[in-house]
């Protein structure tokens, strides 16, 4: 596996245009923060979203030409905060208001929370009906986190106390490989990408992705990076992982539909069989866990579970309604090969 | 470290330690993961391993112990 290197990818409207001409100077010159920054909807925003999104990825990776000392600069930090607060407020609108909720409560809490998924159905509809351009475009948006697979749950780590740090580890140590860089999330992803004959170098789709995808990504970063949001990062990854074994099942069944044998499945079928343990550790030894020892984030816990759900949704409409109108998904089409 | 089952509430029996899990012909299921989760609901697609199914038929089920009978 190849070290993570991306490229700054092309501009997409004033302020990806201010922030990548910036970053290829030195760190914190020629950076203001933006003044009003007040998009009509952010969270479908693509200026907004890749700004916020190439300016997350210092965190992770290193960017062509950009000095990594970046990644601290109060300007940058500064100019972030700036794109994280109408994203944040526009997340706070999709969730609505928050109900008052016992810490010992979370966990059952949770399990109503991901029963009223509030998305369409895009796993059925892959499963029974998706073409294979539209699985392949369903892959390069996914390839937005899952060639980070867990690395923005990670930030949480240091902050949580030791009941629920155990509870995550137990949870990071099996996505990370068990000790296996070969069985890692983000490996196997990368391997099913090549395997379809996708592009599986880290941020390869960086300018494909719309918005809305780069937005599932923002949302765990934003809380993950955030010791304030540790309740919402950890409430993310409970719902992430609750809502993880049936539609994996049926990513897996649309590819056996079309064709592909267990070297491209394995990633999904992995997921069936992981998230089914690690849903209860989630909801129940982390987030509960979490509610009992801090119990002023309990609330956020539920928030970031809502989030989660809420802006996957949107992404999934996003998809959904672009291939009823016969169109990519994507900002571009990707050549296929035969 | 000896083997724990742990039942998760309306989930799987989680078991973590040193444990094999056998049919009974002595064949080992082959696992990889230090943590695993079998099923407790009865309607996994993969038993004797969980696949979250009881999520959609609403499994309810207690961690603790139930009173058997009814007191």
């Amino acid at each position: 596996m190849a070290r993570r290197l991306i490229e700054l990818p092309p501009p997409r409207g004033p302020l990806s245009e201010e922030l990548f001409e910036a970053l290829r100077g030195p760190p914190g010159t020629r950076l203001a923060p933006p003044g009003h920054v007040e998009p009509v909807d952010p969270v479908g925003d693509e200026d907004l979203q890749l700004a916020l999104y190439v300016g997350y990825e210092l965190h992770y990776t290193a960017i062509r030409g950009v000095d990594e000392r970046w990644e601290r600069s109060p300007a940058l930090l500064a100019f972030l905060e700036a794109l994280e607060e109408p994203f944040d407020a526009a997340v706070a609108d999709l969730v609505g208001p928050s109900e008052a909720v016992a810490p010992a409560g979370v966990a059952e809490a949770l399990q109503a929370i991901v029963a009223e998924d509030p998305g369409p159905p895009l796993s059925r509809y892959l499963e029974a009906r998706g073409t294979r351009e539209q699985m392949l475009e369903h892959v390069i948006h996914r390839s937005a986190y899952q060639l980070k697979e867990s690395d923005p749950h990670s930030w949480a780590i240091p902050r949580l106390p030791p009941g629920p740090k155990a509870a995550l580890l137990e949870v990071q140590f099996d996505e990370y490989g068990g000790g296996s860089s070969e069985r890692m999330h983000s490996v196997l992803f990368a391997r099913t990408m090549a395997e379809l004959g996708l592009e599986d170098a880290y941020g390869g789709y960086l300018d494909r992705w719309p918005g809305v995808t780069m937005a599932t990504v923002n949302l765990m970063t934003g809380f993950g990076l955030r010791r304030h949001r540790r309740g919402a990062i950890v409430g993310h990854l409970a719902a992430f992982e609750m809502t993880s074994s049936i539609p994996n099942r049926r990513y897996g069944n649309a590819l056996r539909r079309l064709g592909y044998g267990p070297e491209v499945t394995h990633f999904y079928d992995e997921h069936v069989e992981a998230d089914a343990v690690h849903e209860n550790i989630a909801a129940w030894d982390l987030a509960g866990g979490l509610a009992a020892a801090e119990p002023e984030v309990a609330a956020d816990v539920l928030f970031g579970a809502r989030a989660l759900l809420q802006i996957e949704a949107r992404w999934a409409q996003h998809l959904m309604d672009a291939w009823e109108r016969g169109e990519t998904s994507l900002r571009s089409p990707v050549p296929l090969a035969a | 470290m000896a083997a724990t089952i742990t039942p998760y509430p309306d989930g799987p029996y989680l078991v973590r330690g040193d444990f094999v899990v056998q049919d009974q012909e002595g064949n080992e299921l082959r696992t990889e993961r230090r943590t695993i989760a079998l099923c407790r609901c009865g309607k996994s697609k993969m038993r004797p391993l969980c696949d979250g199914t009881h999520k959609a038929i609403g499994f309810k089920a207690p961690s603790t112990p139930e009173q058997w009978p009814d007191a």
